[in-house]
């Protein structure tokens, strides 16, 4: 155990891997970065090690055939992932930015998604999708959203959105060995918080939810950045003898629905935060599934603590507006306890 | 390129059984015994079977929605595709995929695809695989004229040429995607032409001469094993039966379609190329033999069970 970035745990997810099975390999654009540049090229330098830092160091150890720059055509990226998924490697795509599944989204949505079920069980896509979410970051309309819920709704992904550098690396080498395409949702603003993290390589099964903080008067459902908001919520009002609990179900497909629903017998009173959308998102989602297999436990509405149903503005006063804050949530609990 | 007899009988025996298959379901069509759409190869068989004559099964090829000749020529199992088509358990998706997803990656088919441009970037991903463990084999994605205008299959052709990826892009210009005439739709006229622009090699040949297509074909092959990257070959073809089964058929005339039924027929070709070669006695016998393998296949298919509704739950990893 040792102290480690969320941005280092995913890297160390990775590297230990690639040590592993000589079948994973990374693609993306700029996953080394500096390829036909002077510079780069003449002092094996890694440009960037992507776009944020994440991979740097691996291409230094695993080399161009392991460590695969490719031009910026997200289409490609997905479609090559999963062609090569499919004949045998185990690919790492980084897309970089979660929102450009717009410009590709076919490969994964038509193509490695269905292989398995369309091909009679005949066919598998070991694959993962790497890529940014989040607002906050000042990155506007087209570089912060959160599109987990979109994954999420197809059948034949699975959808992961660690909140920790614990759960990033435990889950990340659970998606890489696992044998369906897996959408691996990394939210920018976490990338430098740290926590402890053993040396060496482990996995978290999927659809295990974490429980942040346990009480007994009102159950946080959150994901991602907003587990530390809801933590936050839940350590302030724990001052005043409220006792808030915080569900972190770390992957969203699958979801573990009994972790939820057994918080929600216990509290009766629930709050959702999610960055996803305001509507048809995540929140929505797990509204639903409470009120269809919890709704006696439930002694109030279930809040739930969305994003406008805007685009992600750029202005920071606007981006904070639109983003769930620790206050909004605060309300939110307050409100529950009111009924 | 001389090929053996045991090459040629091979060769004509895939056409003739793609031929027979894809005759026979326009006719099983009618009987409303077939759900869904049937897209027909009859009459670009020598573009399938011309290129997958090289091909062995650590090869791996992708389709389009017009795929059962690619899947008859990589050696997909003519009665678990008849099958399939049925929508039985015993297909060779097991009644999952249809007529639009037939695949079998052992024999290194990666799928009829239902999507137009979506099988380049999965065959330069099969490619990169070849490359990456060094299997010898390649990637080859079939294509049509519409698919040669997509999105996905230039930033395929690009990445192809950026990785240096052994693999082919084959266009099948069968001068229309749907009903709208590749005249009109493929705006430089000329689809080989614009692998220049990617850089890299291309061929156009006449798609209906067997021989054409495998001798262009052999040459890309031989040069993506020997990893000197990707080539484009364009074979011009027909389709004899329009788009889709059941759909208006007016974009040629009934007098278009005897002309190349006449004067296009792929097999009429090859058989007129072999004469002296090959006697007619034993590819009549491979006519004769086609014949009773479909009809074979059909009657199992008719007869063969359904998938289980429990079926519906499996193959996925989680059912809410």
């Amino acid at each position: 155990m040792s102290k480690k970035s969320y941005r280092n745990a995913i890297k160390e997810a990775i590297e230990f891997e690639m040590r592993r099975d000589p079948t994973v390999v990374v693609i993306g654009e700029d996953v080394r970065g500096g390829h036909g540049a002077k510079n780069t090229e003449e002092n094996k330098l890694e440009g960037f090690g992507g776009v944020l830092g994440v991979t740097k160091g691996l291409w230094t150890e695993f080399g161009s055939e392991r460590v695969i720059d490719t031009p910026i055509t997200e289409s490609a990226i997905i479609g090559m992932t999963a062609g090569a998924a499919a004949t045998g490697l185990r690919p790492i795509a980084d897309l970089m930015f979660m929102d450009f599944y717009g410009v590709c989204y076919d490969m994964l949505y038509n193509q490695a998604a269905k292989f398995r079920y369309m091909f009679g069980g005949k066919a598998k896509a070991p694959m993962v999708v790497r890529g940014m979410i989040g607002a906050g970051f000042s990155a506007a309309a087209q570089h912060s959203q959160s599109p987990y819920h979109i994954f999420a709704s197809t059948p034949g992904l699975k959808v992961v959105v660690p909140s920790s550098p614990y759960d990033a690396k435990g889950l990340l080498t659970q998606s890489i060995r696992d044998d369906d395409p897996v959408v691996f949702c990394e939210h920018k603003l976490l990338y430098d918080i740290t926590g402890e993290v053993p040396d060496d390589d482990y996995t978290i099964p999927f659809g295990v939810a974490n429980y942040t903080r346990q009480g007994t008067d009102v159950t946080i459902i959150a994901l991602s950045l907003m587990v530390h908001r809801a933590n936050e919520v839940a350590d302030k009002l724990a001052n005043e003898g409220i006792s808030v609990e915080v569900v972190d179900p770390r992957t969203i497909s699958p979801l573990d629905e009994e972790g939820i629903l057994e918080s929600v017998a216990s509290t009766g009173r629930v709050v959702i935060v999610d960055e996803s959308a305001a509507r048809c998102g995540f929140a929505h989602d797990v509204a639903a599934l409470i009120a269809q297999k919890g709704f006696y436990s439930l002694k109030a509405p279930i809040e739930l603590v969305t994003p406008p149903h805007t685009p992600v503005p750029f202005s920071n006063v606007l981006e904070q507006a639109w983003l769930p804050s620790a206050e909004r949530i605060e309300i939110a609990v307050r409100k529950v306890l009111e009924v | 390129m001389k090929l053996t007899e045991n090459q040629l009988l091979d060769a004509y025996k895939h056409m003739r059984d793609i031929r027979e298959f894809e005759e026979r379901l326009h006719d099983e069509n009618t009987t409303g015994d077939i759900s869904g759409f049937i897209h027909l190869y009859s009459g670009e068989e020598a573009v399938a079977v011309g290129v997958c004559e090289n091909l062995t099964d650590k090869d791996y090829i992708t389709s389009t929605h017009r795929g059962h000749g690619h899947c008859i020529a990589k050696g997909c199992d003519i009665h678990a595709m008849m099958a399939e088509i049925f929508g039985k358990d015993e297909g060779l998706c097991r009644g999952k995929g249809g007529s639009m997803h037939i695949a079998d990656l052992d024999k290194g088919m990666l799928g009829a695809n239902g999507i137009v441009g979506g099988g380049p970037p999965l065959a330069i991903g099969a490619a990169l695989t070849a490359k990456t463990l060094k299997t010898g084999g390649i990637g080859l994605s079939f294509t049509g004229d519409g698919g040669s205008s997509h999105g996905l299959t230039f930033e395929a052709m690009n990445m192809a040429v950026v990785l240096q990826l052994p693999v082919i892009f084959i266009f099948e210009n069968n001068g229309f995607g749907e009903g709208t005439g590749c005249d009109y739709a493929v705006g430089s006229k000329d689809i080989a032409g614009r692998a220049a622009g990617f850089g890299m090699p291309a061929e156009k040949v006449d798609g209906t001469d067997f021989f054409a297509v495998y001798e262009a074909a052999h040459k890309a092959i031989e040069r993506a094993r020997e990893g000197k990257g990707p080539s484009v070959i364009e074979a011009t073809t027909n389709r004899f039966y329009s788009h889709f089964e059941g759909d208006p058929g007016l974009v040629r005339s009934k007098e278009e379609i005897e002309y190349i039924r006449e004067h296009k027929d792929p097999l009429k070709i090859f058989r007129q190329k072999v004469k002296g070669q090959v006697s007619d006695e034993k590819l009549d016998q491979i006519d004769k033999d086609s014949k009773a393998l479909v009809d074979d296949a059909v009657k199992k298919a008719r007869a063969a069970k359904n998938p289980e509704v429990s079926q519906l739950y499996t193959d996925v990893y989680v059912s809410y």
